[in-house]
């Protein structure tokens, strides 16, 4: 879960924004295996990390990540009502909301904490939800804390 | 337990803002179980403190570290080292543990980074209600339970006001009226003629207002 490996040193120039994103084993890192195995191209600006259920995550992840420079974090998790833990993913719905609002009081935009629902067959919506992700942020610029 | 809420972050920021480097301490004990100064909230604001500064190109280290109790002596003596290395010591302890860590470590800034709210219990995960004012002269024997001195805005000793409505009370219609659950519970229990047991007026001297109370077991003091 080590988020150190997004440290980055870019510039505003040419700006590929960093993802980290979160991913749920049962629907969002499975819907990842399969647009790979559906030769299905998506921005190569996500590192994806896999969690038992989108439930796991926790705000000092999402924090950790955006503090080590990511430009933006974002948690997938089940579609509602399909978690395989019944409510993990209500549960990473909580923490994603409370994070923005952590992240804003620090003076971050909360929009680049987001959190995303979807099911295991849905590899060309997982290509869709990095593709949003990586214009948002790619809208919103690099984190202020890549400036050094 | 003591329940306790983070202080706003324009505050914490403010206090924070002549020190380069702070040991972020939590406690292990009430504040952990009410998710508000325990090991993981130290985390997490380790994390917004670092973040903001970062943001800001200022110099900050935070020390992050969680003992078992900030309000005995001897857990807080066991951070004497970190204290040294640090220029302020931001505590997420309730007001005794804050107080305590001053007074053991007088030549550091204490910082609180909680507003201790007041003692209670959860009534559902993340919810946590005032049940005891530590008023010094129980009557729960009397009320079923129930503490009138707390749960009654008007901290009633023998029944309930006009403003009781529908079982709420007129301060705010999600607070029930602390003589309506004591009526409940009195009846669930057959106990009702409780009910017509007369209060005198009330002996407040041991409520707090004569300055800080001191409790001694002369048995178990060692000189």
């Amino acid at each position: 879960m080590e988020a150190k490996d997004v440290e980055v040193t870019a510039g505003t120039r040419d700006f590929e924004p960093r993802i980290v994103a979160f991913c749920c084993n049962y629907c969002a890192y499975a819907a990842a295996d399969l647009a790979g195995s559906m030769r299905l191209s998506y921005p190569a600006n996500v590192k994806v990390i896999r969690l038992p259920c989108s439930g796991k995550v926790e705000i000092t992840y999402l924090l950790k990540a955006l503090e080590d420079g990511a430009d933006g974090v974002m948690v997938a998790g089940c579609l509602e009502g399909d978690c395989h833990f019944m409510e993990g993913n209500y549960r990473a719905k909580r923490k994603v909301r409370h994070a923005k609002r952590l992240v804003e009081e620090i003076g971050l935009e909360s929009e680049r904490v987001e959190m995303f629902n979807l099911s295991s067959a849905m590899a060309g919506r997982f290509a869709e939800i990095i593709r949003e992700m990586t214009e948002r942020i790619r809208k919103l610029g690099p984190s202020p804390l890549r400036k050094g | 337990m003591i329940v306790g809420e983070r202080k706003p972050m324009g505050e914490i920021l403010e206090m924070i803002a002549p020190h380069e480097k702070v040991l972020l301490l939590g406690c292990g004990t009430c504040v952990t179980v009410c998710l508000a100064g325990g090991e993981r909230e130290v985390g997490i604001l380790a994390a917004q403190l670092r973040i903001h500064a970062k943001k800001e190109g200022k110099d900050l280290q935070i020390e992050e570290h969680t003992i078992e109790r900030q309000c005995e002596n001897e857990w807080v003596d066991e951070i004497k080292s970190r204290v040294e290395g640090v220029d302020a010591v931001m505590s997420m302890a309730c007001g005794v543990g804050v107080q305590l860590v001053a007074e053991m470590y007088p030549e550091k800034a204490i910082l609180p980074a909680l507003n201790t709210t007041f003692m209670g219990y959860p009534v559902q995960h993340g919810t946590w209600l005032e049940n005891c004012r530590g008023c010094g002269n129980c009557v729960l024997h009397l009320s079923g339970g129930v503490c009138p001195i707390t749960r009654c805005a008007k901290s009633l000793m023998n029944g309930p006001c006009g403003g009781s409505q529908d079982g709420k009370c007129e301060i705010d219609e999600d607070i029930e009226c602390a003589w309506q659950v004591i009526y409940e519970r009195l009846k669930s229990g057959g106990r009702l003629d409780w009910m017509n047991n007369y209060q005198p007026p009330r002996n407040w001297s041991t409520a707090g207002s004569g300055g800080p109370r001191k409790s001694v077991k002369i048995e178990e003091v060692v000189d």
